[in-house]
């Protein structure tokens, strides 16, 4: 009974933290905030949905939601590490949003990249 | 139970509504990757609640498999889009 309240709480959150992050993704206005709607908000959302699900089956079951969750966690900063690089270089991401812009000076624009 | 997994199947389906909204609407081939990757978690996280639902442990490999071709294809697809605007 506990862990059936337990896993609805959890799933719960995950659920809502991923339709919050969804909805940043439509309405953040630049490439870099939408990436980070979608790589913060998901990940987590997933990981507590995943939790919700182990404790709703057999412990050896659980091994193998921990490896999903090791996967999301490894990629997903892969992916957005890889998106902001194509972004920054390609000329997508608006400049007057940054606060601070470290690697303008390390990246002329004159520079082929 | 089956009110909270009936609210969180609906969310997650919202969720995947506003992320197909982002995908049509670009601007960008970059913008449309990061909503494809989105929609790639959400599909994961509503096996997830399937798996939860029947506490049916067979599905759960599949999860594994669709984190990792999802993975793979961000990925491959966003090295793509740079090389293709005539970055390195």
């Amino acid at each position: 009974m506990i862990l059936d309240v337990l896993a609805a709480v959890l799933m719960l959150g995950g659920a809502v933290s991923c339709f919050l992050g969804a909805l940043g993704l439509v309405r953040l206005p630049d490439l870099l905030s939408r990436m980070q709607a979608a790589t913060k908000p998901q990940t987590l959302g997933l990981l507590l949905i995943l939790a919700g699900t182990a404790l709703r089956l057999e412990m050896d079951s659980a091994v193998t939601l921990l490896l999903v969750a090791l996967f999301q966690v490894i990629t997903a900063p892969v992916i957005a590490q890889l998106l902001g690089r194509s972004g920054y270089r390609g000329g997508v991401v608006r400049r007057d949003t940054l606060v601070a812009d470290e690697l303008a000076a390390k990246l002329p624009e004159d520079r082929p990249s | 139970m089956t009110v909270v997994f009936t609210v969180v199947l609906v969310l997650l389906c919202a969720a995947g509504a506003l992320t197909l909204v982002r995908l049509l609407l670009g601007p960008d081939t970059l913008d449309r990757i990061a909503a494809l990757d989105v929609l790639v978690i959400l599909i994961v996280a509503a096996a997830a609640v399937y798996v939860a639902i029947h506490r049916d442990s067979s599905n759960i490999p599949m999860l594994a498999a669709v984190a990792l071709i999802g993975f793979v294809g961000s990925a491959t697809a966003s090295r793509l889009a740079e090389r293709r605007r005539g970055g390195r």
